[in-house]
């Protein structure tokens, strides 16, 4: 009994001598830190992408906290909204940026762009891009063995078996960056996202000659330029045979795809214009037409300036 | 019998060609060059479209010290210049030549008489190879001038030729040892002129036997030539492996080279072409080619003019077999599988490997299960299946840590996986990362100095 005694108060003291040297060691070593790196912290998402720049939202906080001008930060993930209210907070300006959203430039589906080979390497995309071509007769185009799906920390993107091609979830997508790092043909981009998920781009990223593209994938941008002489807004370049849409400029008015013999400009929730009556076989269609382009753009314009 | 101290395998030798004289494939009608045949800078296109060329005439020069000369392999109209797919299928700059006749340029002797004297001094002898535009024809295509020139504070101490030929399949080594033997030496003795060296060995794996006694046979007229039979082991051919077999030396990991340790390397093909360019001042424009695999009718070994497309090799030897094929640019350990059979044979290409059937196709991969035959198989002494896992995490500071830079690519680890991993895969993704990395780190200290 005594032995059990014994025991127990040398283990009490002890504890109560260890508490009392930490006490005094904790006080002494003190780290001031910001309370508010905390909240910020709890304002964040949490999602600890790596999305911001920072290695997880911890470094985003206390980069929010301690910098004085924080306009070069931007949470993609928590957007516009989690930043006002951090930027509130901590009585700053608050930084702005447009949501923004993955889009995957290319539209060589299995259909429209035939296998010439089969690979049995590792099924990675950075193994197979540093090895060769691809599967495909395109050097451009997506390899489909789905490095973007495996960084997605959010859901959001996937392979579509029957096109073979992988597919943003708009809604799940939150911009952070992660596919477009990892993809090593740089075919995925962050753009603008518009109001339900609207978007016109064009779907390729091949700056082979146009007689090169025809022969690897009916879907690919040869870079006649039609489209860039159409566009309304300029917003269309054609640079080394491949054309751009400038998001920024971009209206949505949707001309540009009307023109592309390829159809390598995809529309995303929006229906193409109607084409202009070739034969007189239509008549009932051309009085509609010129009501109807103004409408969407101007229904367009609204948009942007709801934005 | 010697052999290198670490690692290893041995797989199915199927030197379905060794027993095959070399023969003259004829004057192909096309030939595509490219600019880039060999390690370092590309060289830069001295014609232009429309220009008439003469088989062996200067078409393009090295871009700089670490780059190669380029000849016309064939007499013609140059009819672009212009971006071509590979064998790998990616656009390259190559020219594209279409034969006209058979006229070739002035001062090229083409006479098959030995010509044993050569009097030059070493730097005539490396400036005839710079011109001929000779650069390892192993596979690695390193310029070979720049091999030969020491750089300063170094010192070569022996000549090791690489009559290897560790690689499954392949046989075109082997022939040219047997048929051109005696050129053989005398390259050898104008590269130890070069060298200012006393001593050379000729390492030939002792599953050669005719050709260890074909050169043992010529070398006693030459001094300071040691004939050295090798235990069979893959990858011997491999210019490290090399050295510790002939000489019992490390080569330090990189960027120590060879010639840290006293040694040049060469190989028996790169000898003899050499010898030609030296002693009859014929250029690099044409190589033995081993054309072979199970279900091809004819395996053979081609005299090929660089340039000419992959399909017509395959063509002599009987045509591509029915089913599903895999066509290798070399050997099947180290080659490159092809997606374009019209891509050219170019200085490197020892062979062309046509896998069929099962053969073709890999099998399933299954897990890590930590056997380590990976492990001791690496003749590098690495730990592939470690490095393969940290280079499926993009983890490079421990992969450079691990020293993946010293690793050959020569497939030993993925050979003797029992799951059929595909370790070099990744290996060679780490690899390449991390040296983009050490180079740009070098970059970014260069201005400083």
């Amino acid at each position: 009994m005594e032995v059990l005694l014994f025991t127990i108060l040398t283990l009490c003291a002890l504890g109560v001598l260890a508490a009392v040297v930490l006490y005094f060691v904790a006080r002494k070593f003190r780290v001031e830190e910001d309370p508010r790196i905390d909240e910020v912290e709890k304002m964040l998402p949490g999602a600890n992408c790596g999305g911001c720049g920072f290695a997880g939202c911890r470094g985003m906080a206390d980069a929010l906290v301690k910098r004085d001008d924080i306009s070069a930060l931007f949470c993609p993930v928590g957007g516009s909204a989690c930043m006002k209210s951090v930027a509130d907070y901590l009585g700053k300006a608050a930084p702005e940026k447009e949501p923004q959203v993955a889009t995957v430039r290319c539209g060589g589906t299995c259909a429209k762009r035939p296998r010439t080979n089969e690979f049995d390497g590792a099924a990675s995309c950075a193994v197979a891009s540093a090895l060769y071509v691809g599967e495909t007769g395109c050097s451009f185009g997506c390899l489909g063995y789905g490095d973007c799906v495996a960084v997605c920390a959010f859901d959001a993107i996937r392979i579509n078996p029957e096109t073979g091609l992988p597919e943003v979830d708009a809604d799940k997508c939150t911009a952070c960056g992660a596919c477009v790092k990892a993809c090593p043909k740089g075919i995925i981009e962050l753009r603008k996202k518009w109001p339900k998920n609207r978007a016109v781009y064009v779907s390729c990223v091949s700056k082979d000659k146009g007689a090169v593209v025809m022969k690897a994938c009916k879907a690919g941008c040869i870079g006649c330029g039609k489209c860039a002489k159409v566009c309304p807004f300029g917003a269309i370049t054609v640079e080394n045979n491949l054309a751009y849409i400038d998001p920024q400029k971009c209206k949505l008015c949707r001309k540009c795809e009307n023109e592309c013999p390829t159809g390598a400009i995809r529309l995303v929730g929006m229906e193409p214009l109607p084409k202009e009556p070739k034969a007189p076989a239509a008549p009932k269609a051309a009085p509609e037409k010129p009501a109807a382009a103004p409408k969407a753009a101007e229904a367009a314009a609204k948009q942007v300036k709801a934005e | 019998m010697k052999t290198f101290p670490i690692g290893g395998v041995h797989p199915s030798e199927n030197k379905l060609s060794g027993a095959k004289p070399i023969e003259v494939l004829p004057l192909p009608d096309v030939v595509t060059i490219p600019l880039s045949q060999h390690i370092g800078a590309p060289a830069v296109a001295k014609v232009a479209k429309g220009d008439k060329v003469l088989t062996g005439q200067l078409i393009a020069e090295a871009g700089s010290f670490m780059s190669a000369n380029i000849h016309s392999p064939i007499s013609g109209t140059v009819t672009s210049v212009d971006l071509v797919p590979n064998g790998q299928g990616l656009r390259q700059p190559m020219i594209t030549i279409k034969r006209e006749g058979d006229e070739w340029a002035e001062g090229i002797d083409r006479s098959e008489t030995l010509v044993r004297e050569c009097d030059l001094p070493a730097q005539e002898i490396i400036a005839r190879i710079k011109a001929a535009g000779i650069v390892g024809m192993g596979g690695a295509t390193f310029p070979a001038h720049v091999k030969l020139s020491v750089p300063p504070g170094k010192k070569a101490e022996v000549l090791i030729i690489n009559g290897v030929e560790c690689e499954p399949y392949l046989t075109s080594d082997h022939r040219m040892m047997l048929e051109h033997g005696e050129e053989i030496l005398v390259g050898v003795t104008i590269l130890m002129k070069a060298l200012g060296v006393q001593r050379a060995v000729i390492g030939i794996e002792n599953n050669k036997p005719d050709a260890i006694a074909h050169l043992k046979g010529l070398a006693g007229r030459y001094a300071g030539i040691e004939v050295m039979p090798l235990k069979v082991q893959y990858p011997q051919g491999g210019e490290k492996q090399l050295i510790a077999a002939v000489t019992g030396r490390q080569v330090p990991p990189p960027p120590a080279l060879p010639i840290d340790v006293g040694a040049v390397v060469c190989n028996a093909s790169t000898t003899y072409a050499v010898y030609r360019a030296v002693q009859k001042n014929m250029p690099l424009i044409e190589r033995v080619v081993t054309i072979t695999g199970k279900r091809l009718t004819a395996p053979k070994n081609l005299l090929t003019r660089m340039g000419t497309p992959v399909l017509t090799l395959i063509v002599a030897a009987g045509g591509l077999p029915e089913g599903d094929v895999k066509v290798i640019n070399g050997g099947p350990m180290m080659g490159r599988a092809m997606v374009n059979l019209d891509s050219p044979v170019t200085k490197g290409c020892s062979g062309i490997t046509v896998m069929s059937g099962r053969d073709a196709v890999r099998n399933e991969a299954g897990s890590c299960i930590k056997c380590a035959k990976c492990v001791a198989a690496c003749p590098m002494g690495l730990e592939p299946y470690y490095l393969s896992k940290m280079a499926r995490r993009k983890n490079w500071e421990v992969l450079e840590e691990q020293m993946i830079t010293s690793c050959i690519e020569c497939g030993c680890c993925q050979f003797s996986c029992p799951s059929y991993l595909p370790l070099l895969d990744f290996i060679r993704l780490g690899k390449q990362a991390v040296m983009g990395i050490i180079r740009a780190r070098a970059a970014a200290a260069a201005p400083k100095k």
